[in-house]
This record gives C-alpha cells, structure tokens and sequence, in this order.
C-alpha cells in the first residue's frame, strides 16, 4: 500500500509498504531516518519513541498504514538547523550519552516533559523517562541532563 | 580494488572538542548521537540489499536427521537458502575452544542454535520463508544439571572430550585448617543477560577480489576476523571488517553472531546483506552470564581474622565453551575476595550442558563467587557479633598482600580505605516526606504501600577484579597516530581497531593524543581490521592496553618530530615536548611552531603495547601469578523493603573505586553509575529463567533490566592510586561496580528482613516466603 | 494483508461485519507487538485511527461514556476525578509512550488477564459498549470475559465503550510488579466502595484465567459495613475485619505458577493488597477526602 505521511515537516510518500509494518520500520528503511531506534519491537524500551501528531509514541507500535495523513517528529527533526535543541545540547554536555542507542527516544520523552512542565521535579522526571530503558548510565546523568535542559527553556522562555 | 561503500555507513569522528588526559572533554560522537545521525549497525543500507534471517533450532538437543531448502528457495524474493553443507570453509569457531559449529549439522546443543539461513527482499518474506524450511530432528533429553555434567560420567557426552570444559583447584596454606567460628552457605546465582541495547546487526558486502567487507558491532574486529575468514575459507585480507556504530555490549558481542551468517549470504548472492536481529532472536543470539552454583565454608578467630575458604564452584557453560575456561579461571582465582586469606582449598568447575551457551559478561567469573564470599562476609560478621564494614576492613588486603594463588600484589590495594569511604558517606534521611510519594516506595506507582510493611536496610559489598587478560596470555593492542598539517593546522589521526562500545575509548584516544602532541584536533576514523589487533573491548582493558598503546605511537610520532626539529633548528631533541601545538623546551621555551617543523610531509607511526607477562596457574596448586592488576571497589546500599508483599526499593547505593588514574573523570563516574545499575538489576531482577533447556523469557516484557524509577540516586568517590606499571598509573575501571553491587543489594535486603537470600536476583517470593 | 481504514463508526461496524477476520487495530500496544514477532498474521487490520466516536468520552445518563479508544493518559487527566480507580490503574499501564496509545477498549479487546483496566472496571461495575451492523449492547464487564484471552464478542463486533457511573465512595488501585515501573502485574486488586447502595466492589487481576470479582469477600464487607452501621457513622475498621478481607479476595483466585511470579504468593500479594487498600479507602471514606482529592 502507499502510505502519505508528514516527517520533520515534510511530506513523504512511500510506496509498497507491507501492511504488517511499522511506523518504525517506515521511517528508518523507507525514509531513511534511521534516528529512532529498533533495540526491543515491543514497547518496552521507548528506543523508537517520537512525537504522533505531537503525542509520545512508540513508532513499533504504531503501524505504518497508522500514519497516513498524520504528522510524525523524529529525533532528526529536534534541532532546528545546525543549532541543537536544549534537550540534546544537555545530554552530550552533561554525559548521558553513552552508547547512545537510547538517546534518541529519551530525548524526544524528555523533550515532550518538558514542553508539558517546565520545572518538573525529580519524581516527575524518574516517572514520565521510566518508559525509556537505558543500559548503560544507571540514568545519573540523563537526570543531570533534562534538568539542566529545563533550566535552559525556562532561562530562555524569561 | 573497488569496493562498494554503504550508503550509510560508519562516521569518522573529527571534532574540535578540546581537553587532555585528567580532563573530560566532550564525546566526539555525541552530537552525531543526539541528532540520530550516529550510524549504528542496524541503521546501514545499501542500494540493492537482501535481508538475511537464521532458522534456529526449537530443541535444546537433538539429532539432526534432515534438512530440505527446496521449498523456502522457491518462495519469491527469496534469494539463497544456506546449510552447514554451504559453508566453504571449516565449519568451526570459538573464541578459546573450536566447538562451534557456524549452522549446526547433525546435532543441535541448544535452544536457539543456527541451522538454515537465508536471504531475501524484505525481512517478512524472510520470516515466512525460515517456515518452509524442513528441518528433521530426532530430540534428545536435555542435560540440564551442571553438577551432574561434571561428575556423571555416565551422561551422553555433548562433545567429543566429555561434558566437563575446565576444571581448576587452588590450595594454599593448609587446606584443612580450623577455626573458631565457621559459617557456610550455597549460594546461586541466576542466568543475567548483557541486555544491550542495540540487538546483533551488520550488513556484509561482497568484494569483486572474492572477499567480502563486513560493517557491524562487535567488541573485537581481529578475532572476529579470524573466525569468519576460517569458515568461508578465505584469507584474513579478503574478510575486512569495519567497526559501525555499537549500540552496547557488556560482553555479549565477543562471540559470533551474524558473522559468518552475513558473509556466507553475501557471498552466495553476490549481493550486499544486512542482518538485524530483533529482541527476541537477540536472546539466542548471545551469550550470557554463567548461572552458578557456589559452597562455601568461611573460618576465623574469635576476633575476626580469617583463617581459610574453602569453596566449590559450578558454572554452567551452556552448549558451547565460550569464556568459560576463563570464568572458571577468574572465579577460582578471585574465589576468597580482596581479603587476607592464609589458607584455602577452592575447586571450580566449568560444564557443558543443553543450556543457553555462557559467556562473557562484566565482571566475568567474579561476579559469582563475590555474591558467595559477600554474603559469607555478613554471615561471618553475624556469627562473630561484629560490624559487617569492620570485618571486612580487618581483614582488607593491601600492597604486599599475597593472594590466594601467591601473587604478591606490587600495586596499591587500598580494600580498607574504600570500604571506610563508602561507610562514613552520610545515609539518606529515614523519614519520609509527607505526604508520601509513592514513586519513593517499593512498587513505585504501582501504589503498593503507603509506607505499610517497609523496612529499611544497609548492606556492603567488596570486590576484587583481574583486570586485562590473564594466565600467560600475550595480551597487547596496536595503534596508528599520524600527525600532519590540514589547512595549515597539525591535526593528528588515530587509527585503532579497539571497538568504541559507549564506553567513551574514542574520547580517550583524542586525550592521549591532545597530551602526548600538543595538538587540539584529533581525528578518529571507524577501526577496522586495516590495523593491527586491538584485542577486546572488554576485562576493564582498554583504556590501559589501547590507551598504552597510543601512548606509545604518539610518543614514536613526537620523537620523529624533535628529531626533524633538532636538524632544522640544530640542537640537541633532548627535552623537547609538544604543546599548544608548538614544539617547546625542557624550560618552556617556545622553539617553533609544530606547523613549521612537520611542513607537507605526515609522520606516522604504528606501535602495540604488551602489558607485562602473566603466567598460567599451577594444575595441582592454582599457583601462580595469573593476573597483571586488579581493580577495586566497595559499594554500600540502602534498600526500603516491603516485607509483607516483598518488593524492594533502592533508597542510595553509594561507591567508592579505586581507578589508579582518572584519564577522564566524568566517564570514570559514568562506567561506576552504569555498572551499579547491572549490579542492582542482577540483585533483585534480571534473570533469563531457563526451564529443561528452554528459555522462558526472551523479551524485554519478561527480562526486566532497572528504569530509571529502579534506579537511586549514586554518591560516587573516585581514588586515584596510581599503578605504576601501567600507562599513566591506570587501573580498569568497567567491571568492579557491576560486581560489587549485587552483595551490597543483597546484604541491605538481609539486613531489612533478618533473612538468608542464598539466592539472586532475589524475587519477592524468596521474601514473602510464599 | 489488508489494511482496512474506516473514517466513521458506521464504516467501521460495515468493515468488520464485511471481514469478521479482520484484528482490530487502535493504539497499537498488543497488536503490533504481534505482527512485529510474527505471533500473528490476520487476514485484515481494521485501524480504527481514524473513527472520532471512539476517541471521546462523554457524561450519558448519569454516567461516564469513555469511547474504546480513549488512551489512559486522557482518562488520567481528564476524568481522573470522577474515575479515581480506573485512573490510578492507568498511571500503572506500561509506560507514558504506552499510555499515550493505549485504551481501554484495547485492553478489554485482548482480554489477557492481566490488562490493567480491568480490576477497576470490575470494581466499578462497568458495562462494556459492544456493537454491529446489527445493533449496539451493553454487557456486564464481570460477564465479559470468556477464558484466556477471549470475551463475548462475536466476529462482526466491536467494542465501542465503557460505561462506568462516576464515584460515589474511594476507591484504590494497587498491582504488583517485580519492578518499580513498566511491569505487566503478577497480579492486581481494584476495590470500589460504594456507599449510596451500601456496596463493595472488587476486581482481582493477573491471578485467574480471566479477571474476576471477589464475590464473597464483597459480600462479607458490605455486610460487615451494614451490620455495623458504619455507612452512617464510619469507625475503624478492626483488623479481623480487614484480615478477612484479605482472605476472601485471595480465595476468589486461582492463579497459575509462571515466569512472573508463584500462585502462592499471587494469593498472597492479593489479601495483602486488599487488606492495605481496604485500608486506604476506608481512611478516605471516614475522612471524607476521597471527594476532595479524587
């Protein structure tokens, strides 16, 4: 089936898509936006995470035919030209970039909470990023890194 | 020659991050990373490429009677269809033992073992195709019991030498000595899984000289190399491999996966071939941590020095050897913990079994006995009515100490210290905020207790790891440093083929570089087999082996630039260093610019580092001096426990490590946090529950690794005890946390609920009784 | 495959009557995990993405209308006072990325024991929407469920909502999970107190081959409840009282042993988990805070 759908902001077609894909597997092999990652397919590690009509979602979850018509935001389309979104600016400055196959879902989860509470406190943190399996950082300095990123947005919303 | 590059494909890294050894610059990749750019394993594509897809056997043991392809290599879009019969070469690998068969041909050992591959179009044809394969098994029964595998002689034999892999004994001192208080115990440990996070991946691409180019995530591109070149039956130059973007290993990826697979496939098709395993397949595709099962007997004085160990040690290996002639060596070797032992008597087995293949893991063979030592540290300390972090600094090993093989240890060993550390750090607050927030309680938002049933505990665990390779391995690294002048600006490049796991080596690298040269650029192109072995990314070595060995070729590359310095400017090269990119003397003096000494014409240099020799261990005694350095570290928890339903929460879980030389104190911290979270996960979660040989988890929805709501906050004390044999005075830093952990989590939840917990991961069961 | 794209309720209810083969497919949670394994290759997808009627929720006669597809976030949010025990069994769905997607209706779709939905909807006494080209029916939630993984739907139905009256007393939520966060539960407990019929609610989770009530310890309660006039002039509960509680909700379970957790301590956790929310509730209720915090 064809599939229309907007990325980032710009409109993409992709031809015969089989209609058990996913909205993941759309993106990273027919879009070639391999951003959002495929480390479970079943909705437990929040790797594949982007923004669904400007709602969190799991991309493996989501079948591509899902998509059609609908507005789709990666981790690709986060950083607004050269200039990097808070979010991932606090992530390479503050460590929680390890292996880093994690990041791009956490960043979008995290920049989702962010947009929704501005100052969220450390239990708020913990329980909006507990979708987001990271093996590598025991999550110290992912919680360095978004509340140093929510201090950016409420310094540069001032 | 030409060879076809993928259309995405591994990233230099070129950066103009600035900061030397002791600082800690920025990762060169993480803004590739954090813009989903950074080119993983998974993500490669290339025009014209097939999807590989492995048939894997259903039964943990059986005869293979038949295989029949035809119907699969008729389905459309189906491309080749390939058995043991197809593989050119000697259908053989392993990384210490050769017993494993690339597709298995009349006998599978395990669940989940290869036996048909195939390529196609796109990955679902490849699923349905993998059905129409007809495979024919006659099943056997399982032998699942590692304590019988090493003594029954009557089980069928699994492999042509028997069942038993390694068997090693220590004794020292008197084997049979008394004392005054003794305690025992048997203690398990459950099957962990490495869990990365990025499943096995790569994407082969045939080459028009025969060979084939290999772009994947491994933890060792040399030996991975040899494995493969052996069973397609080419030479080493005609299987090179390229390191592409590592989503995690942890020790999962040193053994072959999609390898040889990938190759064989892209050979036969003559098209490139991308393999991507999902979760599931993930789950067989590796190895894990070896289950064990440990006796110990701990004696001491009234006052509480110890007097002897003696100890048992069962690790199931699983169907095929993998490391586990290393864990048995590592687990007997480091049975008795960093402490003053004068007498032992330890015996390790490592067993074949119709079990998930067993291999490395952080913390290779020590993770086991230390949650058995651990626990008999407490244990002890209860029978003697003492403080659990007092007996253990009595009884502390330090420099001069002998351990329980002899080896004399001529480096800093400060066990004491840490253990004081991690004691008088202050403890969370007892009381809780009100009102309650469940997210601070055992079960989290599930809204188990509102404080109901909730005890709190405080646990230590103490850990010593062998750091490197060891028992007379040749252990060494190599590397490229060239230094030339890009757009009038020395830039320097380092070309290794250690394999950048997460772990922040490709950081390093700039480091040492930056300090040995003076210069703020440094490049990193992908490793790949272009250059010589690096050996693994893992036994915490990398930074000391690989790092030695850029030292070394940075220091060959400045020593070619004074002596070039010395003709132009006619002096002695004698103390002359490099900084800030200008050549200066011993006083400071700047003498040139580094641009005008090296000109149009690179100087590069290729340099190994060997760490000094190790020795194999006595058969009889397990004497010797088996390791080159260890590393230590001692962590304290604090655990809420709810003892009616038998959840736990992780209040703090604080560290102290020694790392001899913080080349990079943020990622110092960062392996500690990372490490503590497996350690934890071990202690009350993860375990691959395998039942008569079959797995019963193999998802992500039933292995439960820690979320960020399991996890605590980590106070985290870095010493810097230089080592003086090794490069800079460093000291592995990877594996000690994950290890120390575990017993630290373990004996805070002892210590909530006066239970025994001979068992991890520890589940609610055990604590409810139930 | 087909992919089957409906735009209105009616399209729909036409689709699956047209394909009774066809899965139907709203937020994903279940059904791809599915595909993605390939456990499952229906004939047709039915996305029902697109249908309005199933994404609101509305008051109907004196009662909550919440359309099958509603996610748990928007139930979290936005009828999270009204519905406090379907929203505190929401916040314990999977993740925020999960919740974000999935319903329900999904949940009483697959009809696995351990939906999280499905306590607080028994102990709510919710009445599940379910409709055809042959009409619409309201069905018991406690008459829903089947067996494993099945309930009373026929091939051309679809589930369109639940209904649920809002609170009249507290009511709790807790499940057990070997892990602080996204964890299927080893099992569940859903309590409801409904002072205005002199009722109690209850709905057990993960420990039976469908999810089910505890008859008999609701019955106990409301009687012990009665007897004692504590509606009217509520006292502390005794601890015998609570004990037996606890008792009869593990009595109404017959758990199975398996990778998550022992029947025994299933039956365990539950009396322990409805002793506690007993507990909370009737705190709650003798305090009167139930209404201002719900």
């Amino acid at each position: 089936m064809r599939v229309n759908v907007t990325v980032n902001g710009e409109h993409r077609r992709a031809d015969h898509v089989w209609e058990g894909e996913s909205l993941l597997y759309l993106l990273r092999e027919r879009l070639g936006l391999p951003g959002a990652k495929n480390a479970c397919e079943q909705g437990e590690c929040g790797s594949c995470t982007v923004y669904l009509d400007g709602v969190p979602a799991c991309a493996c979850l989501v079948a591509a035919g899902q998509a059609e018509g609908r507005e789709v935001r990666t981790v690709e389309g986060l950083a607004d030209g050269d200039e990097l979104d808070p979010v991932q600016e606090s992530f390479v400055e503050r460590g929680a970039v390890q292996c880093g196959f994690c990041t791009p879902g956490l960043l979008v989860a995290a920049h989702d909470l962010i947009e929704r509470n501005h100052q969220p406190s450390d239990a708020e943190i913990r329980e909006a990023l507990a979708g987001n399996l990271c093996r590598c950082t025991g999550y110290e300095k992912i919680l360095d890194a978004v509340r140093l990123a929510a201090a950016r947005k409420v310094e540069a919303a001032q | 020659m030409s060879t076809p590059i993928p259309t995405r494909s591994p990233q230099e890294l070129d950066d103009t991050i600035t900061g030397g050894i002791g600082e800690s610059p920025l990762r060169p990749d993480g803004v590739l990373k954090v813009r989903g750019e950074f080119a993983y394993s998974s993500d490669l594509w290339h025009e014209d490429m097939l999807w590989g897809a492995t048939l894997r056997s259903p039964h943990p043991h059986a005869l293979i009677t038949g295989i029949d392809t035809a119907a699969a290599l008729a389905v459309p879009g189906v491309h080749a269809v390939l058995t043991h019969e197809d593989v050119p070469g000697e259908n053989v690998y392993g990384l210490k033992y050769q017993d494993t068969p690339a597709l298995a041909a009349d006998r599978v050992r395990y669940q989940g073992e290869p036996v048909a591959i195939l390529a196609a179009d796109h990955p679902e044809i490849a699923r349905q195709a993998l059905k129409e394969i007809v495979v024919h098994y006659a099943v056997l029964e399982p032998i699942t019991d590692p304590e019988r595998a090493a003594h029954d002689t009557t089980l069928p034999k699994l492999h042509p030498d028997g069942n038993l892999v390694r068997y090693q004994r220590i004794v020292r001192g008197d084997p049979d000595a008394e004392a005054d208080v003794v305690v025992s115990g048997v203690y398990e440990i459950g099957m962990q899984d490495q869990a990365f996070l990025g499943p096995e991946s790569g994407l082969a691409i045939p080459a028009e000289d025969g060979g084939v180019d290999l772009y994947l995530a491994t933890q060792w591109l040399h030996v991975d190399q040899r494995q493969t070149a052996k069973a397609l039956g080419l030479p080493l130059e005609k299987v090179r491999l390229t390191l592409s973007g590592v989503g995690g290993a942890f020790g999962g990826r040193e053994d072959l996966s999609m390898q040889i697979h990938s190759c064989l496939l892209a050979l036969r098709t003559g098209r490139p071939v991308k393999m991507v395993y999902n979760r599931e397949e993930s789950f067989f595709g590796h190895v894990h941590r070896h289950p064990a099962k440990m006796y110990y007997e701990h004696g001491a004085t009234k006052d509480g020095d110890l007097v002897y160990v003696r100890a048992r040690m069962y690790f199931d290996g699983g169907a095929y050897a993998s490391k586990t002639p290393v864990v048995v060596g590592n687990g007997t070797t480091l049975s008795v913990g960093p402490y003053n032992v004068p007498n032992a008597k330890i015996e390790g087995w490592g067993v074949y079994s119709n079990n998930p293949t067993c291999g490395a893991m952080r913390g290779l063979g020590a993770v086991q006995p230390t949650y058995a030592y651990e626990s008999q540290m407490d244990k002890l300390a209860a029978a003697l009515g003492m403080d659990p972090a007092d007996l253990r600094i009595r009884n502390a090993m330090s420099e001069g100490s002998a351990n329980v093989t002899g080896q004399v240890i001529d480096f800093p060993a400060p066990v004491a210290e840490l253990v004081q550390r991690v004691k008088d750090m202050p403890l969370p607050p007892e009381n809780r905020t009100s009102p309650v927030d469940i997210r601070e309680l055992p079960g989290g938002a599930s809204n188990t207790t509102h404080g109901e049933g909730v005890v709190r505990g405080i646990g230590y665990g103490v850990t010593i790891k062998n750091i490197s390779y060891a028992e007379g391995l040749d252990d060494y690294s190599t590397a490229r440093v060239r230094l030339e002048l890009l757009g009038g600006e020395p830039v320097a490049m380092v070309h290794t083929a250690a394999a950048e796991v997460g772990q922040g080596l490709v950081t390093l690298q700039q480091q040492i570089a930056r300090t040995e040269l003076g210069v703020p650029r440094v490049t990193v192109p992908p490793a790949d087999t272009g250059v010589g072995d690096a050996g693994s990314s893992s036994a915490s070595r990398q930074t000391y082996i690989t790092g030695g060995a850029v030292r070394n070729a940075c220091r060959a590359v400045a020593d070619r630039v004074f002596a070039r310095a010395a003709r132009q400017l006619g002096r002695s090269p004698e103390g002359m260093a490099l900084s800030g990119g200008k050549l200066v003397a011993s006083d400071g003096e700047v003498l040139a610019g580094l641009a005008d000494i090296l000109g149009d014409e690179a100087i590069e240099e290729t340099r190994e580092y060997h760490h000094r020799p190790t020795y194999p261990l006595d058969p009889e005694t397990g004497q010797g001096d088996a390791h080159v350095q260890y590393g230590f570290s001692a962590h304290r928890a604090v655990v809420d426990v709810d003892t009616e339903l038998g959840l736990v929460k992780v209040v703090q879980l604080d560290c102290a490590q020694d790392v001899g030389k913080a080349m990079n104190p943020d990622a110092v911290i960062a392996q500690i946090q990372g490490g503590s979270a497996q350690g934890l996960g071990l202690a009350v979660m993860e375990e691959i529950q395998v039942r008569d040989g079959k797995v019963r988890n193999p998802s992500f929805t039933d292995y439960l690794i820690p979320t960020v709501l399991d996890m605590p906050p980590m106070r985290i004390d870095v010493l810097e005890r230089a080592d003086p044999h090794a490069p800079y005075g460093v000291r592995g830093v990877g594996e000690p946390p994950t290890i120390s952990a575990t017993p630290a989590i373990a004996n805070a939840i002892r210590a909530a609920t006066g239970l025994e917990l001979p068992r991890v991961p520890i589940r609610p069961e055990h604590i409810t009784g139930t | 495959m087909d992919f089957l794209r409906p735009s209105t309720l009616a399209e729909a209810l036409a689709a699956k009557a047209a394909h009774p083969e066809a899965v139907p497919l709203a937020g994903g949670t279940d059904v791809m995990v599915e595909l993605n394994f390939d456990h499952r290759r229906p004939a047709a997808l039915l996305d029902l993405g697109r249908v309005a009627e199933l994404h609101e929720h509305a008051v109907v006669d004196g009662r909550v209308r919440i359309g099958a597809s509603v996610p748990y976030t928007r139930i979290i949010a936005e009828l999270g006072d009204r519905l406090p025990g379907l929203a505190m069994a929401s916040r314990t769905v999977g993740s925020p990325q999960i919740r974000n997607r999935g319903s329900v209706g999904g949940n009483l779709g697959a009809a696995s024991p351990a939906g999280d939905a499905h306590p607080a909807l028994l102990a709510a006494d919710a009445e599940v929407e379910v409709a055809s080209v042959r009409g619409t029916r309201l069905v018991p939630v406690k008459d829903f469920y089947t067996g494993v993984k099945r309930n009373v739907l026929a091939e051309d139905e679809l589930i369109t909502a639940v209904h649920l009256r809002p609170a009249t007393g507290p009511q709790q939520f807790s499940k057990i999970g070997s892990r602080n966060a996204m964890v299927i539960a080893v099992c569940a407990f859903g309590l409801a107190l409904h002072p205005e019929s002199g009722r109690v609610g209850t709905g057990v989770g993960s420990a039976a081959p469908t999810p089910r009530r505890a008859v008999d310890a609701e019955e106990f309660l409301a009687g012990e409840l009665a007897d004692r006039n504590h509606w009217t002039s509520p006292r502390a509960l005794e601890d015998s009282v609570k004990r037996r509680f606890g008792e009869l909700v593990a009595a109404a379970a017959s758990p199975i042993d398996d990778v998550r957790g022992s029947a025994a301590y299933r039956k365990h956790a539950l009396a322990v988990m409805a002793r506690r929310t007993l507990d909370w509730a009737w705190q709650d209720y003798r305090e009167g805070s139930w209404q201002a915090c719900a």
